[in-house]
């Protein structure tokens, strides 16, 4: 609980110190001139675009969810990973290691499956 | 955080200091980069102002504190504010649940009229028993700023060098937490500390019912698990996003990708941050491959060491004073050497091309690491059959 605490305190203070840094240099330096040209977003030199005619490809939403799947299977194995060596060394390894053997078997079944139907490729 | 006044002050100065120590690492670092860069280049580097150009980011600072302030006028404000100040967090968080030195033991004094102690005071900010875990969900909120920057400063360039960079990091995120599968097996605990107290004393290990010793190396993590650890490191690079893995930045197609439009003390920020990435898995490296805060000579355990310093007529508490003083050093000169390596890969590889790095990642690492934690599995169960 209490590192829960010091969590937080550490949080807060790094988001104070570094909003105070955004103010205080927002204060100090030369007051902002608008400008037309210099306010448009920089694109090398052409007509700024806005974001919102932008296309922006699907992969990435399919690479995000394929972490989502791919990363709960790795975290699941954390807790089967510190448990092992006790269980080996008590004479339960075999059946941990065959219930793992079986859940990395759908992982890399999984992660065949992925690879064969092109949903990591990009062009 | 304690329980009276004396141990409350400690802490929450402790965790201001951690966080001040990584703000201050940044100039150095800009500082070892340049300078580095230039000897790797054949150049000179900053060198005029101050001894060996040292002066140099202090004026850099001075330089960015006054710059004028810039809002793109598409931008979304409060997004493309905020986004500086997210990237501070995730590093700092991480940087303080790491130990940094052995634990100070403070037998009870006398002071301001009262009897105080005893205390134990760790040199991390907070000990959380899940360490490793808290550590990689903490340092993967990085994407959070990348992201706010790029679709808050409403240019293309920006959001295509966040949305590469969010990929990328989940990609490698997935590389980075399986090939920590490996050593954690090998140890058996979350917890840091009784992770560097495994790697104490001479490597020495069982096997098929033998004992094996080598007396002049250390009991490190990376004699256990190489690839474990060539794979940890790779994805820290990947996930700190530096060269060779810098997509997000790609300068020579993306103009600065997601902080195009930043400048000054904000741009200043997302360096913090990165760096700040860099010395958590640099760290990270340390305590699990490389004996944490222990020193490299397998006979001066921290044991050891406070036994010499209370040998030398030193008091219960100054003794333990000192041995933090030592590993502390000793897992920051860790540190540094791995930074310099971050520094000296940087400016030694090419930049890849964006559908090699998710190749790379995905179809390389991933099962890399997958096959080394079943490999270390079953060489555990092996090994051990009586």
């Amino acid at each position: 609980m209490s590192a829960l605490f010091a969590v937080i305190f550490m949080a807060v203070f790094v988001a104070a110190f570094g909003t105070f840094l955004v103010w205080g240099t927002a204060k100090l330096g030369p007051k902002r001139v608008p400008n037309e040209v210099r306010d448009m977003p920089y694109e090398s030199g052409l007509p700024g675009q806005d974001m919102k005619t932008t296309n922006i490809s699907v992969k990435f939403y399919l690479t995000a969810i394929l972490f989502i799947l791919f990363d709960i299977e790795i975290i699941f194995m954390y807790p089967w990973a510190v448990t092992y060596l006790d269980a080996v060394r008590a004479g339960a390894g075999g059946y941990l290691l065959a219930v793992m053997g079986i859940f990395v078997l759908l992982f890399v079944i999984g992660l065949i499956w992925e690879i064969k139907s092109k949903a990591l490729e990009w062009d | 955080m304690g329980v009276d006044a004396f141990e409350i002050t400690v802490n929450v100065a402790k965790l201001i200091l951690i966080f001040l120590m990584m703000v201050q690492a940044v100039p150095i670092l800009v500082w070892l980069e340049r300078r580095g860069s230039a000897f790797i280049q054949n150049r000179l580097g900053p060198n005029r102002v101050g001894p060996l150009g040292l002066m140099q980011l202090l004026a850099d600072a001075v330089k960015f504190l006054f710059k004028e302030e810039f809002l793109p006028k598409k931008a979304v404000a409060f997004l493309y504010l905020a986004a500086p100040v997210v990237a501070l967090i995730p590093g700092a968080l991480a940087l303080a649940s790491l130990p940094l030195g052995s634990p100070i033991e403070v037998a009870p004094f006398a002071m301001l009229g009262r009897e105080w102690g005893p205390y134990i005071f760790k040199v991390q900010g907070y000990d959380i028993g899940v360490g490793i875990v808290f550590v990689l969900g903490v340092s993967s909120l990085g994407a959070y700023s990348l992201l706010m920057a790029g679709y808050g400063s409403s240019n293309k360039y920006s959001m295509l060098g966040a949305l590469r960079a969010s990929a990328q990091m989940i990609s490698y995120e997935l590389a980075l937490s399986l090939s920590l599968v490996g050593i954690l097996i090998v140890y058996g605990t979350f917890n840091f500390y009784e992770i560097i107290a495994e790697q104490q004393g001479p490597l020495e290990f069982g096997m098929f019912g033998r004992e094996f010793r080598f007396s002049f190396l250390p009991d490190w993590g990376i004699f256990y698990n190489p690839i474990g650890a060539l794979l940890f490191g790779v994805s820290a690079f990947a996930e700190s996003n530096r060269l060779p893995f810098d997509l997000p930045e790609a300068e020579g197609e993306l103009v600065a990708g997601f902080h195009t439009e930043y400048g000054g003390f904000k741009m200043l920020m997302f360096y913090i941050g990165e760096y700040g990435h860099m010395i958590v898995a640099s760290a990270l490296l340390a305590i699990f491959y490389f004996g944490g805060y222990g020193l490299p000579i397998p006979s001066w355990s921290t044991e050891a060491v406070n036994g010499f310093f209370a040998a030398k007529g030193f008091g219960s508490t100054s003794a333990s004073l000192m041995t933090a003083l030592v590993s502390h050093v000793s897992i920051l000169v860790k540190i540094g050497i791995f930074l310099w390596i971050f520094i000296w890969v940087r400016w030694t590889l090419p930049r890849f091309r964006y559908d090699q790095l998710m190749d790379l990642g995905w179809k390389t690492m991933l099962p890399w690491a997958l096959a080394n934690a079943v490999v270390t599995a079953v060489w555990i169960y092996v090994i051990n059959i009586k």
